[in-house]
């Protein structure tokens, strides 16, 4: 797996995590640096991280640090970074070399009017994580942001929803079977979570990705749009065309590609979808 | 450096006809910074004040449009391949003379290419075949028999480690077969005092060098002073033919315009510079517009026809070349660039509504690469101002930024950008320009003891060739700071043979003339592949790189085993290198004395050149392969930077300006919806980058907002992009005039999707 190179001094060494299910007898010494590795993860002082990014307009407003962090429960048959799918794949990376990095683009979130977005990956998967980060992000006066499924809805404490300025919350499906089919996992969380975040008054934009044959379901997209629709927090809901730019990545895995030769939705499709939210008096792009 | 003591003009005169206009110190000298300081008038709005084209200025431009397709296939429209061109050899032309409000053509008709035989003899006769004319026996008699040309005369003095140095592209495109261009006479001078005030002034400078013992410096600024004596008289001449009188200054605002346009115009007569910049004109232009709308005399439409007219006529100015100069500056570039906007010393921006109208000229006559519309940027310029340069970015790509906190803490806010990235104070600097070394093939000779990778040739001196089974930093890189002290040495040698040779035998008489009596210059080296050089010491330094020898021990390939950081992530660890060559390099330059006393100065810019020098360039220890094209200026390499369009940027912004005087320059690449998904989103966004990259110390950067579907259409259907314009490396071209090789090449690039 590709390192991620923050190229700052290093507080740690890097080194590579080992899954706890995977450890061998034979690893012991693995195992325990392993011990190691996750009861730090666990109180969030170091974090799995597949990469970083600097990118505009697409993870929040202005221009935002994206952290991408390893490890997610769900198998969205439309997934674009399936690598980012196992914890272990990911580099420990510190708190401290992740705050350094946070404040060297103070500048830039400053003028573009950004700030973090943590992403996955599910970043719930290290919620101590998230909530040690975003604490020190507010404190350096940077907008956080949040990109999840909301399937681990129930692991982000209410700390970390205080340091919470945005959430991207992805809707996969509004129809739970379709949901099951989608990611493989259940609805129900992602629709508490996005409840709970409600009723903080979080800001929240809504993600949801359109696969012809998958998701695409006129009453799939209604029942998606009747959630969103309660939550009167959500700014504006993003109708996401699935692309093929994931398959490369499935392929490098050996991973079977259950999307192969599905076209992406053209502009007639993306349009009767976007208009369903429409209906509903959200704001749409 | 002091200040011309400049001419005393008529005062009467002038103020009988300025009454409006703020007096001052201008008056008594040349001062065009102090003018414009006390008579032009800031203009904090929006665009919304903007007029679309007339009709008269779309027919023009539709007349010359139906001659480009014609242009565009023959290479050129038309030469007059037997008059030597001057200020005064070429009758008027003109496009569609009872609808031009500005006039005058470098020849007799538009698009019709003028052979300018000072520079060299072979580039006049090779273009004349190249395109199928005639070369005249007379001429060729003349330039070569009785009229020796800068050409020949730079080989007449070259020692032999430059020739080798040039025949195996360690040293390409020096011009020492065409001008050296990047001189930028302030053309205002013209409008705003009148050529006989100039004159006057130019014979004050005179009776003080007269006074000054006969040294050999001081009898060659005798000469040149009557050399740009006589260029002016000659202005006026040629003015005159086009019915105006020039000697007095201009009254009107079109008066102005058209002044300021011949003084420019009379340039292009002569010299066939490689950049032939414009300087810096808006708030100057605005003083005279601002009058005339206030009296009633002109409107807003009428003035911005001014502005379209005058940038038709600067979009046509053409020389004649030879293909291989395409090569290493592709799209017949003539670098007509105008210095927009930067904020005056006093606080105020120098935004006007005339600043607006040169960016609307990208509307009203659609895009193009010409004139090189440059934004001098600050995070302090007005937030109306900003929001029309991004979103004229958006639209065109046409325009490029330029920090202008960095221009004006050097040089004051009276400076203009030469060519792509070059900053000078108008009128008062000019520039050796020296093109560029190949910083990668040097680290492939140090590996080699000197030898070339490609042809074996012994061309840097002998030294002990790289041994190691793998290659070790501790050992490479002595051997190529070893490599760039030759090489700095030869480049500067080469260079000072080069402008001495130009000034004696292609003095820019008129540009020249344009200027103060005293004035600095600097010797502008450059450096092309950078950031191939930071990746192979990165991959040296960072993973395991085994070179590859063959049977005569030459290192002809390098295997990679691991990772390592690569230029362009906003990594430290690359970074660093990448700063430390290029500021090792810079202190070698400085150690060798300069012809005139230049002050050194480098670039980190290709023009499109990175694609010859990767061409002629051996495989590299960071996985790059013989023959690809480098990243053009200082860019990352195509595909390296992973970690988003600003991490990259703020890479290149680490490059020290102090090292780079002479500029460092990027283009990047974003896709429309990588800005945001409606337009006032994605100007939100191009304003908040560019302000996050000029804050973190980003010197220049081109923005091209486009989909790489479009590029490749443009490829395969030409006809149907004629106006297509891309920003590639300090410059713009129109995308179908690229060679394919240059298409590819741009394509190839990183586009930033988010």
């Amino acid at each position: 797996m590709p390192a991620v190179n923050l190229g700052l001094p290093s507080a740690g060494a890097a080194i590579d995590l080992v899954d706890g299910s995977s450890v061998s007898s034979e690893q012991a010494e693995l195992a325990e640096l392993h011990h190691l590795e996750m009861e730090a993860i666990h109180n969030g002082t170091v974090a799995s991280v597949h990469s970083w990014e600097l990118v505009t307009a697409v993870d929040g407003p202005g221009t935002r640090m994206t952290l991408f962090l390893s490890g997610c429960l769900l198998r969205c048959q439309y997934c674009h970074n399936p690598d980012t799918w196992k914890m272990r794949d990911g580099l420990l990376t510190t708190l401290d070399d992740l705050v350094t990095r946070v404040k060297r683009y103070k500048g830039v979130f400053e003028s573009t009017g950004g700030g973090i977005t943590i992403s996955g990956g599910e970043p719930l998967m290290q919620p101590a994580f998230v909530a040690r980060i975003f604490e020190e992000c507010h404190k350096l006066g940077v907008h956080t942001t949040l990109d999840t499924s909301g399937f681990l809805g129930k692991s982000a404490s209410d700390k970390l929803l205080d340091n919470l300025d945005l959430v991207l919350l992805d809707v996969k499906s509004g129809i739970p079977g379709t949901y099951k089919e989608v990611t493989g996992r259940d609805l129900a969380p992602t629709v508490a979570f996005g409840d709970r975040l409600a009723e903080r008054k979080i800001p929240v934009w809504v993600r949801f990705v359109l696969v012809p044959g998958l998701t695409d379901a006129v009453d799939n997209v209604d029942a998606v749009a009747e959630i969103v629709a309660r939550w009167p927090n959500v700014e504006r809901v993003e109708v996401l065309p699935f692309h093929q730019m994931g398959e490369d990545k499935w392929d490098k895995l050996n991973l079977p590609y259950p999307l192969h030769g599905v076209h992406p939705p053209d502009n007639e499709l993306q349009e009767r979808v976007r208009e369903q939210f429409r209906a509903r008096g959200l704001t749409v792009f | 450096m002091t200040i011309t003591e400049g001419v005393r003009s008529d005062k009467d005169a002038t103020q009988a006809e300025r009454p409006d206009f703020v007096s001052g110190p201008w008056q008594d000298s040349i001062d065009l910074r102090d003018f414009i300081q006390r008579n032009y008038t800031p203009y904090l709005g929006d665009a919304s004040f903007l007029a679309g084209p007339t009709d008269r200025t779309t027919g023009v431009w539709a007349k010359l449009s139906a001659m480009f397709p014609e242009e565009r296939r023959k290479g050129v429209y038309d030469v007059d391949a037997t008059t030597p061109s001057s200020i005064t050899a070429h009758k008027p032309g003109y496009i569609d003379e009872p609808n031009e409000v500005i006039v005058g053509l470098q020849t007799d008709a538009p698009l019709k290419r003028a052979i300018m035989p000072f520079g060299g003899w072979r580039m006049v006769a090779t273009s004349l075949e190249t395109y199928g004319y005639p070369v005249s026996p007379e001429l060729e008699k003349i330039f070569t028999d009785y009229r020796k040309t800068h050409n020949t005369a730079v080989f007449d003095v070259y020692p032999p480690g430059v020739r080798r140095a040039r025949n195996s592209h360690l040293i390409t495109g020096l011009p020492d077969a065409y001008g050296r261009g990047r001189i930028i006479g302030d053309y205002r001078r013209v409008a705003l005092y009148g050529v006989d005030a100039l004159i006057a002034g130019k014979k004050n400078d005179r009776a003080e060098l007269d006074m000054e013992p006969s040294t050999e410096d001081i009898i060659r600024a005798r000469e040149e002073n009557s050399e740009q004596i006589r260029a002016l008289k000659e202005l006026v001449q040629m003015a005159a033919s086009y019915g105006s009188d020039i000697s007095r200054p201009a009254v009107t605002a079109k008066e102005a315009v058209q002044w300021l346009y011949f003084a420019y115009l009379g340039a292009v007569k002569e010299q066939n510079g490689a950049a032939m910049s414009f300087g810096r004109n808006a708030a100057f232009l605005d003083a005279y517009i601002e009058r005339d709308l206030a009296n009633g005399a002109l409107t807003e439409s009428a003035a911005q026809e001014l502005i379209d007219d005058l940038v038709i006529k600067l979009r046509i100015v053409r020389f004649l070349r030879t293909p291989e100069y395409d090569e290493i500056f592709a799209g017949d570039p003539t670098w007509v660039t105008e210095s927009l906007a930067g904020i005056g010393d006093d606080g105020r921006p120098l935004v006007t509504k005339t600043t607006f109208r040169f960016l609307q000229t990208l509307y009203n006559i659609g895009a193009a690469p010409e004139p090189n519309l440059t934004v001098l940027w600050s995070d302090a310029l007005p937030d109306g101002f900003k929001r029309f340069c991004a979103q004229v970015s958006i639209d065109t790509s046409a325009i490029q930024f330029e920090s202008d906190d960095i221009i004006r803490a050097e040089m004051g806010d009276d400076a203009a950008i030469a060519c792509c990235v070059s900053p000078m104070r108008v009128g008062k600097q000019m520039q050796f320009f020296g093109a560029r070394v190949n910083a990668v093939k040097a680290l492939l000779y140090s590996i080699n003891g000197g030898k070339d990778e490609v042809s074996g040739k012994q061309v840097a001196p002998a030294t002990t060739p790289n041994a190691e089974e793998i290659l070790t930093y501790d050992t490479v890189f002595p051997a190529y700071l070893e490599t760039l002290e030759w090489l700095a040495e030869t480049y500067v040698t080469a260079l000072n043979c080069i402008h001495y040779m130009h000034d004696k035998y292609a003095y820019e008489r008129l540009e020249m003339a344009l200027h103060d009596k005293e004035i600095i210059r600097t010797m502008a080296c450059g450096i092309a592949g950078l950031s191939v050089v930071a990746d192979s010491l990165s991959a040296i330094k960072y993973a395991k790189v085994r070179p590859v020898r063959d049977e005569t021990g030459l290192v002809v390939d390098y295997t990679v085993e691991g990772d390592f950081p690569k230029f362009g992530n906003d990594d430290d660890n690359v970074d660093a290198i990448a700063v430390d060559v290029m500021e090792r390099f810079m202190t070698m330059i400085r150690k060798h004395p300069t012809y005139r006393d230049a002050i050194h100065t480098q670039s980190i810019l290709t023009i499109t050149s990175n694609v010859v020098y990767g061409k002629a360039t051996g495989n590299t220890p960071d996985g790059r392969r013989k023959g690809e094209p480098f990243a053009p200026g200082a860019n990352p390499m195509n595909g390296r930077d992973t970690h988003g369009m600003l991490a990259s940027a703020l890479s290149v912004a680490k490059l020290p300006y102090s090292e780079a005087q002479d500029g460092i320059s990027l283009t990047n690449t974003v896709v429309p919806s990588g800005l945001g998904h409606t337009k006032e989103e994605q100007i939100t966004s191009l304003v908040g980058l560019i302000d996050a990259f000029t804050s973190a110390t980003g010197y220049h950067i081109n923005v091209n907002v486009l989909n790489k579907d479009t590029l490749e259409d443009a490829m395969l259907h030409p006809e149907n992009y004629p106006q297509l314009t891309i920003r590639v490396s300090g410059y713009a071209v129109n995308f179908v005039r690229l060679t394919r090789e240059q298409q590819m090449d741009v394509i190839s690039r990183t586009f930033h999707s988010h």
